[in-house]
């Protein structure tokens, strides 16, 4: 594990972006930036991260970067891959570079996937890194596959007979083992030396890495803005976010819960779950432990831990 | 030095592709485009040439890469058709806004519903105002020919656009010709390397499709305009180096016989072919037409076709293409705009024809300049929109 002292000093996505204050998708980027081994050419979906750290004529990007549209960031990348290895070809290029590529759960879990799933198939080397603040926050909080039961979005409201997304989250990193890549991973900002070194270890990869990361939203999911990391720290301690990683189809828990807090702990910091609380609506909170339980289950069990 | 060889409209496509240095190719397979892919996917797999190829999962994923990698500095090339183009729709807008210079070969082919394979232009006529130049082959060698040079007039820092070289599905894209090719080192010398001005270069950082509001956007786009009307100079330039080294002369329009005719007919692509035939046979009888042909679409090339009209009675301009509920199909209003701006009285009429790859043939081609004669004699025109080919 990385230690603090050993983290470079150098920002390369800088201050002055106009992100919210306590938002995940900041906190990530800047550790991001800070994990690299060489120079890296970033690829960004569209999103928050995009809007508010571009804003022409200004950028918060000391590294190349490149904006291209919602669901595409994956076939970006393959085609500026793709570039490098011909110029290489023709020995017009002598750099080693990394590529990374920032989605948001949207543009990853839905209007991104197909994209992603091509990437991933035809064997591109690069990072993908999902930052899931589980719904579309920026274009005001509608619900995607990756909304949780029983979130309050503009599009899933919490309603006097529905209350809330009744659908639950795609198994995202399941998806992308299934393609037989050599390395992805889940990882909270709140355990941020495991995330640094999941990030050196996609990159490390020859070939396509993806990392599933936990993306507080102050704004989306309703919470005070210094209650990101609590928050962050929370989802991976009431087990509702285990943090894993498979390599060559191996699945390993990198951070063990032997006492997992209550879901509760987790959804009552967040107003998106507010209205779970009122008693005609109580049982919903045991249907989500209850999938936190048998989601728990299934990976400790993959990674051998059950 | 040059050669002949037998060549379908999408085997020229890749050929020229193939003597381009291209860095980057990304496509999908479509009807009737997909011999250009499995051409080039050859000369990949036997390392003829020194470029990637990406075999995408879509046409929009092809453009993506395409810009990705075009943004990064390389060359770019990629062809699609009918729904690919489609599909790709959102990417042109933001590949002609980034100002990449990718060459992209459509095989025109008609939209869906109801599903269809053969040629029409809907496909490059629903995607004409994506701030792509727009270019139309005759045949086969055009394809070759056009292929080539849109690579330097892409490039060419004063242009910075995306380029189409649009071939008609089946009648272009399956049939064989003799196509004069020239060397491999010719090719490659007169289209070079491209020379970005920017790429993403760690040690040039730059920051590309940054999110630009009502400050800046308006801006941006204007630019575009400007690259447009500045992309005539640079088609002249390359159409003039071209000449020299292969003796074929292109230009922005095509013309036929017009000179000291009264009547034409205006279209893009191969039915000119079949319309130069017709207007040959008529001439030879005495009758004065001709045919105007706009090579370049986009930038529409107004001076040019007001020249071409000069001394003309009467005009028919046919659309391969419908244009649901306007005045005229797409190339007869811009034909019309042009003329009314000028303060033309030339008369005009729209020929809509060959939609999902009917058949237009000589003796269609020969009513159609009949008419054309007849409105010349007498100044009137009866029906302004005709379908040509069509069961009422």
């Amino acid at each position: 594990m990385v230690t603090l002292k050993e983290l470079t000093v150098e920002e390369l996505f800088t201050s002055g972006h106009r992100l919210c204050a306590g938002c995940g998708a900041g906190i990530i980027a800047r550790m991001t930036l800070k994990a690299l081994r060489r120079p890296t050419i970033i690829v960004n979906a569209t999103g928050c991260l995009e809007v508010a750290s571009t804003i022409y004529p200004y950028t918060s990007w000391r590294t190349p970067w490149v904006h291209v549209a919602f669901e595409n960031a994956a076939a970006v990348a393959s085609g500026i891959e793709a570039a490098i290895k011909a110029w290489k070809k023709r020995g017009a290029w002598n750099k080693e570079v990394d590529i990374i590529a920032f989605a948001g759960d949207g543009g990853t879990f839905d209007i991104g996937i197909q994209a992603l799933s091509g990437a991933l198939e035809r064997g591109h080397d690069f990072l993908y890194i999902c930052y899931d603040n589980e719904a579309y926050m920026n274009t005001g909080i509608q619900r995607s596959g990756a909304t949780p039961h029983g979130a309050a979005t503009t599009t899933s409201p919490a309603g006097t007979k529905i209350p809330g997304k009744p659908e639950f989250k795609k198994d995202f990193i399941g998806i992308c083992a299934a393609h037989g890549i050599e390395y992805a991973a889940t990882a909270s900002p709140a355990y941020w030396n495991d995330y640094i070194r999941k990030v050196q270890r996609g990159l490390a990869v020859e070939g396509p890495a993806v990392i599933h990361v936990f993306s507080p939203c102050p704004l989306g999911m309703r919470h005070d803005s210094d209650k990101s990391i609590e928050i962050a720290r929370l989802a991976v301690q009431t087990r509702y976010w285990p943090v894993y990683e498979v390599e060559n189809g191996k699945y390993k828990l990198n951070i063990k819960v032997p006492r997992p807090k209550p879901i509760e702990e987790f959804l009552k910091l967040q107003g998106r779950f507010r209205h779970l609380f009122k008693p005609q609506f109580q049982h919903e909170i045991k249907r989500i432990q209850e999938w936190v339980d048998e989601n728990w289950k299934r990976i400790t069990e993959l990674c051998g831990e059950a | 030095m040059s050669r002949v060889i037998g060549l379908t409209g999408d085997e020229a496509a890749a050929y020229a592709a193939k003597q381009s240095n291209v860095d980057v190719v990304a496509a999908y397979p479509i009807t009737p485009q997909t011999i250009i892919v499995e051409t080039f996917s050859e000369y990949v797999f036997n390392g003829e040439v020194h470029a990637e190829f990406i075999c995408v999962e879509s046409e929009h994923s092809a453009m993506s890469a395409c810009i990705g990698a075009s943004l990064a500095g390389a060359r770019v090339f990629t062809a699609t058709a009918s729904q690919g183009l489609a599909l790709m729709h959102e990417m042109l807008y933001i590949a002609s806004g980034l100002r990449c210079p990718i060459v992209m070969a459509v095989a025109n082919r008609a939209l869906s519903a109801p599903i269809n394979i053969h040629g029409d232009h809907s496909d490059m006529m629903g995607s004409r105002d994506s701030g792509w130049i727009q270019i139309y082959a005759e045949n086969a060698q055009e394809a070759y020919d056009w292929i080539i040079q849109a690579f330097r007039i892409a490039e060419d820092h004063d242009v910075l656009l995306p380029v189409t070289v649009n071939l008609d599905g089946f009648i272009l894209s399956h049939s064989l010709e003799g196509v004069e090719v020239q060397d491999d080192e010719e090719v490659s010398r007169f289209v070079s390397t491209r020379k970005p001005l920017f790429r993403v270069d760690p040690d040039r950082p730059i920051t590309v499709g940054a999110l630009c509001l009502t400050d800046y956007y308006f801006e941006v786009k204007r630019q575009q305009v400007e690259a447009f009307d500045k992309a005539f100079q640079v088609i002249e330039k390359v159409n003039k180096e071209y000449y020299e080294l292969t003796g074929r002369e292109y230009g922005t329009v095509d013309v036929y016989g017009v000179e000291d005719s009264e009547a034409a007919i205006l279209c893009l692509g191969s039915t000119a072919g079949t319309a130069k035939a017709v207007a040959k046979n008529l001439r030879s009888k005495g009758r004065k037409v001709g045919v105007i042909k706009p090579w370049v679409y986009r930038p529409f090339p107004s001076e040019d076709l007001l020249e071409a009209v000069k001394g003309l009675k009467a005009l028919a301009v046919l659309d391969r293409a419908c244009s649901f509920g306007a005045p005229y199909g797409a190339l007869c209003s811009d034909i019309a705009s042009i003329l009314y701006r000028n303060g033309s009285d030339l008369k005009i009429f729209n020929g809509i024809y060959g939609l999902g790859g009917r058949d237009i043939t000589p003796s269609d081609i020969k009513v159609i300049f009949d008419e054309a004669l007849e409105v010349a004699r007498t100044g009137t025109v009866k029906e302004p929109i005709k379908f040509v080919g069509v069961r009422e």
